[in-house]
């Protein structure tokens, strides 16, 4: 038994501090329960280290949790700190309720991420397993890694660029296999669609939450309207703005959990697709190293030279593509099962949210009318 | 007399609590005064004395706007030129009925009216009208008016329009009713410019003479035991045209008050009378009773009748203003006598909260009077290239009878519209009227029409401005003084319309706007007026910062057009990526849940697209027409600043004058200290002119701005509720969608 959670997370200037809870009856860990801080880096040597694992190369490797970005709501921040004059007090609380609120929901957004790629290692049946994965859970000093310096990353860069060049070589060999034929037509069109889904599903609720502020601010200059003085048409624009003030609160509730429930999905989908693509990728590789060692061999034994080297070059390539093959069907198929689970769970919750503030927002209206209605 | 030192304050009191309490306060003189009056036996004097309290008492605007076309007919008695110009017209007629009405309303004053009418009097009338307070004048003046009406209704009972009544009346009043005949032949304009008040459109058309009279007599007393019926259009009929509706309740217990001193006073003074006249009625005018309405009941209406057939019979006696008088006195209390004064007290006291429902009630009243429905349809663009214009229909649907037909369309271009805007606030602008703006021109949204291109941004514009073109119109045509402007009949009615030629160049309003901006900002800085009324001085700043409140209201609001159709793109490009998800997805379940998600998404998209509509059409709208109007009504502020701009201008040359005069007399030149003195005459009638007219148009400005406030609540108010209902549904319809579709998602497996 392994469970991994996320009990507590520490912001501090632009780094983030998970308190990573572990509860195991493994034998190789010294205690059941534990808990240590770790930061994004680490979680990405984390992964970084699976990925470099040949071993690991028929798995599907959990993608990296992606990096806190509180950049733009600190930027908010400070620009309303900076536009605290030409606003009124009522106006700069609210806006600064709303900017931490903003704040508090990548926060706990980030948290989950984080959380969800050590839930998804601790499940998989090999990775779970890995040394490094329960050093990472129970070492309780810092990991000393270090982000990557510049040649790193350039070197980085080249390999990922040799990398999709020899995909694209790779992906034309026809496959042996029709299962993995079709999975590797499907995750291609796949990753591309979910990637278009995932930017148009952010920049949708992105508008939808710009609309919500707009009525939020709607909702204050009714109120300034209405506390002019004590007419009717006054009274009548607070409880307007009354009303716009409660819409506003659900339609930004409705955009967060839009982007929850379906754009946080999407955007899962979309790395863990790379993932399998990756995976696809890898056996495709051995695939073709497979057949060259074949055509090696070939040669070898014609020429009659260096047979039992390539011998082995072919048996070793052999074996790698068929434990890859193997445990990628696999992969794959868990894969797909884990796709449906999760996107039916989050449709119907989606769906549900949706139907709840569209009820409450009907009341808050009908509500409203009634009482404007009766007023007049 | 007291009086004249009560006139003293400024025209309006800050608070009309004030105003209340100072009538109450009045009305132990004024009943004095009442009494005095049914003492004394010659009625000059009586008018002179009844009169001045009830102007001072009540100090509405209606005395000033009395005064104001009296001076007119007055100057032409001493010799003055009338000074009837074409543009004054307007005022003239409409203060003429007022004159009628506010004369008919009040009894004080009808019986003044009445008693004038002895031809030895009248040169006395005369003579004082030189000398007298404009107060006075008003007294005189409407005996004047009504005076050659009365003296026909004693020769012609019956069948004769208004028009000859008062083409016949010049033989009988020589003197008086020379100007008298003018504004009276000015009455059927007037009748129209009335149209409105429907019991004053009855007042000029209906045949019978007597009629005239008996009908606001009639009501009147009637109203004053009952509540229910101040709400009636009667009651409009007479508020409307004297102005601050607010100050209506004054005369109105001034009238009761009058009503119970008479009962007093003037019960045991004639006891046979009465009766007598009450026969007498009943067998000489047979007509009048007939043509009764039948709302009031019979006594009150043979009185009435009666008031005229008595008229006929008794021939100009000196008695007549007071069998008069007691007739009022005892009708009024006669018909519910025992209840009508507690009735009466009741409403006197709790007039403050009464008041504004009054107002309501009236306005409401008086707009299902205004039987006019004005469209702006079918935009149609005509010509091509950078000289093709948007042309609209303008339909009318009516039944006023100031329009030939019940329905007509004319074809108008936006410089037409813009056109009759510049005549109107001309017009009625400097009167402190708030005439209502079009829209304005855009350079850039009628180039890209222009241009041809049918793309959402230009139907949107051609749909706005449509839109507020309509809503322009109809708030032209719901202004009662608005609505009888010949241009604005014009307008609506005449097929083709002279080109307004100002408008092409450069935006008409906003040309407008341009000039005016200029000049107020140097006004502003030049004139330092010292506000006497803090009520002016309040709203001014309410316009002010509302004015600003909705700018930004209004950007707001157009922020949220604009997201909201970015999120109606951003939704339909989902819904396309879902779908095409959907269709990449191997899973069935998934696949057509996907695509069932990609049309849930299609459908919001429309419900978004509709919501931008109507964010724009219903709220954005609304704000930018109250932003357009709030600058209107600032204009009215603005032109009654500049009224008493004048008025300072011309006390302070009148200061000069006199300093001129007292030099000339120190250095003794009698040849050129006579030429002073006449310039000094001249310059106090203009000072005096000058008053009257800021007095007038602060009457205006402050009337128009209480009905523009009022149309505000009511509108907005609608304007709002309409949205939220577009709103409500749009989220009953998201409700089915996302009901819909929740059994796909569950479906997955």
């Amino acid at each position: 038994m392994l469970q991994v959670d996320i009990s507590d997370a520490l912001s501090e200037r632009d780094k983030v501090k998970f308190t990573v809870h572990t509860k195991s009856t493994l034998p190789n860990f010294k205690q059941n329960e534990f808990s240590v801080v770790r930061q994004h880096e680490e979680f990405i040597w984390l992964h970084d280290s699976f990925v470099e694992n040949e071993e690991y190369a028929g798995y599907i490797i959990p993608p990296a949790p992606p990096r806190p970005d509180f950049d733009a709501s600190r930027e908010k921040l400070q620009k309303l700190g900076e536009g605290e004059g030409s606003m009124t007090k009522e106006e700069f609380t609210k806006m600064k309720q709303e900017l931490e609120a903003e704040y508090l929901a990548i926060f706990k957004k980030t948290v989950a991420m984080h959380e969800v790629f050590l839930c998804r290692v601790a499940a998989h049946p090999v990775l779970r397993k890995d040394l490094n994965f329960h050093v990472f859970l129970e070492y309780n000093q810092d990991l000393s890694v270090r982000g990557k310096n510049k040649k790193e990353k350039l070197e980085d860069f080249f390999k990922n660029v040799v990398k999709s060049a020899d995909g694209v070589l790779v992906a034309g060999v026809k496959d042996v296999d029709d299962f993995f034929e079709h999975e590797k037509t499907f995750l291609l069109e796949y990753h591309n669609r979910v990637k278009d889904a995932s930017a148009k599903s952010d920049r949708m609720i992105r508008s939808h939450k710009n609309a919500a502020d707009d009525i939020n601010r709607i909702a204050s200059s009714l109120y300034t309207l209405g506390t002019q003085d004590s007419t009717d048409l006054c009274k009548f624009f607070l409880k307007v703005s009354e009303l716009f003030e409660k819409t506003r609160k659900i339609e930004a509730r409705i955009a967060a959990d839009e982007d929850l429930k379906l754009a946080d999905l999407l955007k899962y989908y979309l790395r863990e697709s790379q993932a399998a693509k990756d995976l696809l990728y890898r056996r495709s590789r051995a695939l073709v190293d497979y057949e060259n060692a074949n055509k090696a061999l070939d040669k070898a034994r014609a020429k009659n030279r260096d047979v039992l080297q390539a011998e082995t070059s072919q048996q070793l390539c052999c074996h790698k593509f068929e434990k890859i093959s193997e445990s990628a069907k696999q992969e794959l198929i868990d894969f797909k099962t884990r796709r449906v689970a999760a996107f039916r769970k989050n449709l119907v919750e989606l769906a549900e949210l949706e139907l709840k503030h569209a009820k409450g927002n009907l009341q808050l209206l009908q509500g409203c009318l009634g009482i404007l209605k009766g007023n007049t | 007399m007291a009086t004249s030192s009560e006139r003293s304050p400024p025209p309006f009191p800050d608070s009309e609590d004030q105003d209340v309490l100072d009538a109450e306060e009045v009305r132990g003189r004024d009943s004095d005064e009442d009494e005095d009056l049914f003492g004394s036996t010659s009625t000059s004097p009586v008018t002179e004395m009844d009169t001045t309290p009830t102007s001072d008492v009540s100090m509405k605007p209606p005395s000033d706007i009395m005064n104001d076309p009296l001076i007119e007919p007055m100057s032409s008695q001493t010799g003055n030129k009338p000074a009837s110009e074409p543009s004054d017209d307007f005022f003239d007629l409409t203060n003429n009925v007022s004159v009628v009405a506010a004369a008919a309303t009040k009894s004080d004053d009808f019986v003044d009216i009445l008693g004038s009418e002895t031809g030895a009097q009248r040169g006395e009338v005369v003579k004082a009208d030189v000398t007298v307070e404009a107060t006075i004048d008003r007294s005189e003046v409407t005996a004047g008016v009504t005076d050659p009406l009365s003296q026909q209704e004693a020769k012609q009972t019956s069948t004769t329009p208004v028009i000859d009544l008062s083409g016949d009346s010049q033989p009988v009043t020589s003197k008086i009713a020379d100007p008298l005949v003018d504004l009276f032949s000015d009455a059927p304009p007037a009748a129209e410019a009335k149209k409105p008040s429907s019991a004053n459109i009855d007042l000029f058309d209906d045949e019978e003479g007597s009629d005239i009279f008996a009908e606001p007599l009639q009501t009147k007393p009637a109203k004053q035991p009952q509540k229910s019926l101040f709400g009636e259009p009667d009651e409009d009929v007479f508020g409307e045209p004297l102005g601050a509706i607010s100050k209506k309740p004054v005369p109105k217990e001034l009238k009761e008050k009058s009503v119970t001193t008479k009962v007093t006073a003037g019960g045991p003074l004639q006891d046979s009378k009465p009766a007598d006249i009450f026969s007498q009625a009943a067998a000489s005018t047979p007509s009048v009773t007939s043509t009764v309405n039948p709302k009031t009941n019979g006594v009150h209406s043979e009185e009435d009748g009666d008031i005229f057939a008595a008229e006929a019979t008794v021939e100009l006696s000196l008695d007549s203003p007071r069998n008069e008088r007691k007739k009022e006195a005892t009708a009024k209390p006669s018909a519910p006598a025992p209840t009508s004064l507690p009735a009466a007290a009741s409403l006197a006291k709790p007039q403050p909260p009464a008041l504004e429902e009054l107002e309501e009630e009236e306005e409401e009243e008086e707009e299902d009077k205004f039987d006019i429905f004005v469209s702006v349809k079918d935009p149609e663009k005509i010509g091509d290239g950078m000289n093709a214009y948007m042309a609209y229909k303008v339909s009318t649907q009516t039944t006023l009878p100031m329009f030939r037909n019940k329905t007509f369309t004319v074809r108008r271009r936006f410089s037409d519209f813009l056109g009759l805007y510049e005549k109107l606030s001309e017009k009625h602008g400097p009167n402190g009227f708030i005439v209502p703006p079009p829209p304005e021109k855009s350079l850039l949204g009628m180039t890209k029409v222009k241009v041809g291109k049918e793309d959402s941004s230009s139907t949107d514009f051609v749909e706005r401005r449509r839109g507020a073109l309509e809503r322009y119109l109809q708030r032209v045509v719901n202004h009662p003084s608005l609505l009888q402007d010949p241009d604005v009949r014009e307008f609506l009615e005449r097929e083709e319309l002279p080109r307004a030629v100002s408008t092409q160049a450069l935006s008409g309003a906003g040309f407008l706007k341009m000039i005016n901006k200029a000049t107020d900002a140097v006004s502003k800085m030049t004139i330092k007026m010292n506000e006497s009324d803090v009520w002016f001085e309040e709203k001014l700043q309410e316009v002010e910062s509302a004015d600003q409140q909705f700018r930004k209201l209004h950007a707001l609001v157009e922020s949220l057009v604009v997201h909201r159709k970015e999120l109606s793109l951003n939704t339909a490009s989902f819904a396309k990526s879902a779908a095409m998800l959907g269709s990449a997805e191997d899973n069935t379940a998934l696949s057509r849940a996907l695509s069932q998600l990609a049309e849930v998404e299609d459908k919001m998209e429309q419900l978004h697209q509709e919501q931008a509509a109507s964010d724009t059409f219903t709220f954005a709208e609304m704000i930018a027409d109250y932003i357009r109007l709030l600058g209107a009504v600032r204009g009215s502020f603005d032109h009654r600043m500049k009224a008493w701009q004048r008025w300072q201008d011309a006390q302070s040359m009148l200061q000069k004058k006199r300093e001129t005069e007292a030099k000339l007399l120190w250095a003794n030149k009698p040849d050129k200290l006579q030429l002073a003195k006449e310039e000094i005459a001249e310059w106090e009638a203009k000072v005096t002119q000058y008053e009257r007219d800021f007095e007038r148009v602060s009457a205006t400005v402050r009337k128009e701005v209480i009905r523009f406030e009022r149309e505000k609540t009511k509108n907005c108010k609608r304007q709002v509720i309409t949205y939220l209902e577009c709103l409500l549904q749009s989220q009953q319809q998201l409700i089915k969608y996302w009901e819909a579709f929740l059994p796909e998602a569950k479906a997955i497996a």
